[in-house]
């Protein structure tokens, strides 16, 4: 049957099992919105922004494992998007886009609402196609959501001009597909995984440094399954949180220019590393001359070539899955009779458990003032541990990372490479669709909330129970924190002046608002909200502005001159 | 270090400003680049003078392997190789210059391919360094125009670079 390319590219859609498109219609999309409407398998959650649209997508990938899609209109669709697109691709998140272009016979003679499309996106995309003819559509989409999601994923951008939209052709949607040009690895090399067991077991002083690509793997049965049995003691990155349970003791927390104290000196002292799925990236490694001054090996597992000996030289390198990387490794070490030498083992727990002792995540309550770290303490109480947590950036990001210990992959959702202020409204969005009946909570500050605000109307349109807990401190406290720090307390634009009162404009948008100003009202605002199951509830939580996240390694310094909150 | 590389894509509109786009945004130098059709129309072949310390040059291969268009890639200077460039040249030829200019083509075994009363536009190939040492070796204020195309690479014998 014939098809125009609008329903062509809908019945793919269709076709990949796609339940949620998060967009925004225009011009050069009319057609592609016109074949959504007679159709039920795809519910469209139509966004205030098209920015909102791709981080939802997004927010419902790293969620669930599936690929995200958005659709947005030409020009202003499309340069809206792109900080959303970025913000997926500095993650390696699964991600469909599909844009309008204008007409193929107007492209390049600066028609309305046109922008080079394939141009702008294509420094922030794993791969973007722009389709000049019909019969291409539903190759190119196979491609897109293949690629998306295979090797290390990313995502990948389709632009569809709208006479294209609009002309007819034959569906059929391919089984499958291959790119002559891509073949991404899955098991890594036998003789260097079998170097990398022996490495492990002769390890004095090991540590395990797990990053995102664990959580974007599937990876977590294993890496568990490896770290209990070689009994070493790990460490997550920022993306990685919840890929190894934050609660197990084998656990050191996060480590990096916000981690703890145990994982930072371990990161350093270690003897042997085992990275996997991480990059060593600056907000991680801190100054690369200062992590190399101390000699270890390293091995490092990552499905992506690129990212291996990109910052710091390694030892072994495999590419590959991993996944599959693990399970092969596990095979290696059960097979094994060697077993780490058990003194060494105790010892060097013994120095960890010796930085573990200073806890260095403690902060100062108060009767006074609510604590950031409070709230958040608090908040992982009443929601058992088992909520999904979205957050914004700056530092409520960091608290929360810190203070809200995750168990499971995939429930910790945070723009970590690109650090996307309002992305974590979107992000709710999108988590809360993907789990209807899941407890979501934002953790936001006054300032990154205010950059997508107007979701609301989102929330209420799609009722979505979503918790926004925002720690107000009248300041953009990480931007703050950095000019106390490094700008001689001058807070130049920092302080956030004619704030609105957030329960009112909840509640404009039809929602319920509370205010919390003493620490005694946290715990039972706290509980009365989570409680709310259909209702969206924005905590304005009014916080110490004056609180910094500690520890630190400050910018461009080693992980070991880190600066704890009891030394200032 | 100077390095040579080589590689095989997609012959497919955008593929050379991804090349490109990657190497500006990841602040790596292009010294020359060169690009065309291979017998296969389905394929460019694509070679690129760069150069950068070890680290960086690793980086540049596995970045462009990255590319999904980008079918294989060789760095052509890690083994034996031949590189050719041409160069094509206009240079002023009046009066007894004319004939010192015919001898300095033959001498770098260049050829005269076009000729007017005033001027030779000579065609030269070889490695850039000898395009270079003719440029040295004519007098520089009677070149008019210089073109050249940047290096093309192969690999010597068996060292090929197909799909």
């Amino acid at each position: 049957m014939e098809l125009n390319g609008a329903e062509i590219a809908i019945r793919c859609l269709q076709e990949e099992g796609v339940d949620f498109v998060f967009g925004y219609p225009g011009g050069a999309v009319l057609f592609i919105y016109d074949a959504l409407f007679d159709q039920e398998k795809i519910k469209h959650i139509l966004v205030r922004h098209e920015q909102a649209a791709v981080h939802a997508a997004d927010g419902y990938a790293r969620s669930t494992d599936k690929v995200g899609v958005a659709l947005v209109t030409s020009g202003p669709g499309v340069t809206n998007a792109v900080t959303g697109i970025a913000t997926a691709y500095m993650d390696s998140i699964p991600m469909v886009i599909i844009s309008g272009q204008v007409p193929t016979g107007a492209i390049g003679e600066d028609a309305f609402q046109e922008v080079d499309t394939v141009g702008i996106t294509r420094p922030c995309v794993k791969h973007n196609f722009l389709v000049k003819d019909v019969n291409q559509i539903a190759t190119t989409i196979k491609k897109a959501f293949y690629l998306a999601k295979s090797g290390r994923p990313g995502p990948v951008l389709v632009d569809i001009p709208k006479d294209v939209s609009n002309k007819k052709a034959i569906f059929h949607y391919p089984a499958s597909i291959s790119v002559r040009s891509y073949h991404p690895a899955q098991h890594g090399e036998v003789g260097l995984i079998k170097q990398a067991a022996q490495l492990l077991l002769d390890a004095k002083r090991p540590l395990v440094y797990a990053g995102g690509g664990v959580v974007l793997s599937e990876a977590s049965r294993q890496l568990i399954e490896l770290v209990h049995m070689l009994g070493f003691p790990i460490t997550n990155t920022l993306m990685g949180l919840g890929g190894f349970p934050g609660t197990d003791k084998q656990s050191l927390g996060m480590l990096g220019m916000h981690g703890t104290l145990e994982a930072n000196m371990a990161m350093q002292n270690c003897d042997v590393l085992l990275a996997v799925g991480a990059r060593f990236d600056d907000r991680v490694v801190g100054n690369v001359e200062h992590f190399n001054q101390e000699k270890r090996k390293i091995i490092h597992i990552d499905i992506d070539p690129s990212s291996i000996s990109k910052r710091v030289k390694v030892d072994v390198p495999i590419v590959g899955d991993v996944a599959y990387v693990l399970g092969d490794l596990l095979a290696v070490l059960h097979s094994s009779k060697q077993k780490n030498d058990p003194q060494e083992l105790a010892s060097w727990w013994a120095k960890i458990e010796e930085w573990r002792s200073k806890r260095c995540l403690g902060y100062k309550n108060s009767n006074e003032v609510i604590k950031p770290q409070f709230v958040i303490e608090k908040m992982y109480e009443i929601t058992g541990g088992d909520a999904f947590v979205t957050s914004d950036v700056g530092q409520h990001q960091m608290w929360a990372a810190q203070h809200y210990k995750f168990n499971k992959p995939r429930r910790w959702i945070n723009s970590g490479g690109l650090g996307t202020m309002g992305f974590g409204l979107p992000a709710a969005m999108g988590v809360q669709m993907a789990h209807p009946d899941a407890t979501v909570a934002c953790v936001t500050g006054e300032g990154s909330i205010q950059m997508n605000i107007q979701e609301l109307s989102t929330c209420k349109q799609f009722r979505l129970p979503i918790k926004i807990v925002a720690l107000n401190n009248r300041y953009l406290g990480m931007v703050r924190q950095w000019q106390e720090f490094f700008h001689g307390n001058r807070y130049s634009e920092s302080y956030m002046d004619a704030l609105p009162d957030f329960v009112k404009l909840a509640e404009a948008y039809g929602h319920i608002g509370m205010r919390i100003d003493k620490p005694s009202d946290v715990e039972p605002a706290l509980k009365e909200a989570f409680a709310r199951k259909h209702d969206l509830v924005f905590m304005d939580f009014h916080t110490d502005p004056t609180e910094n996240v500690f520890p630190m390694v400050p910018g461009g310094k080693g992980l070991s001159e880190v600066i704890l909150a009891e030394d200032l | 270090m100077r390095h040579i590389i080589s590689l095989l894509m997609e012959n497919e509109a955008g593929a050379l400003s991804r090349v490109a786009g990657l190497f500006s945004a990841r602040g790596y130098n292009i010294e020359s680049l060169t690009v065309a059709p291979t017998e296969d129309p389905t394929l460019s072949r694509m070679t690129i003078v760069t150069n950068g310390s070890d680290e960086v040059i690793e980086q540049i291969n596995k970045q462009l392997n990255k590319l999904i268009e980008v079918v294989a890639v060789m760095d052509l200077s890690e083994g034996e190789h031949l590189e050719r460039e041409l160069m094509l040249v206009k240079v002023r030829a009046v009066g007894e210059v004319r004939e010192e200019m015919k001898r300095m083509a033959d001498i770098f075994r260049g050829r005269v391919i076009d000729v007017s009363d005033k001027t030779y536009t000579i065609e030269l190939t070889g490695t850039g360094s000898k395009l270079d040492s003719f440029l040295q070796a004519i007098d520089r204020n009677m070149i008019l125009e210089t073109v050249r195309t940047g290096a093309s690479g192969i690999g010597r014998g068996d060292r090929i670079l197909k799909l």
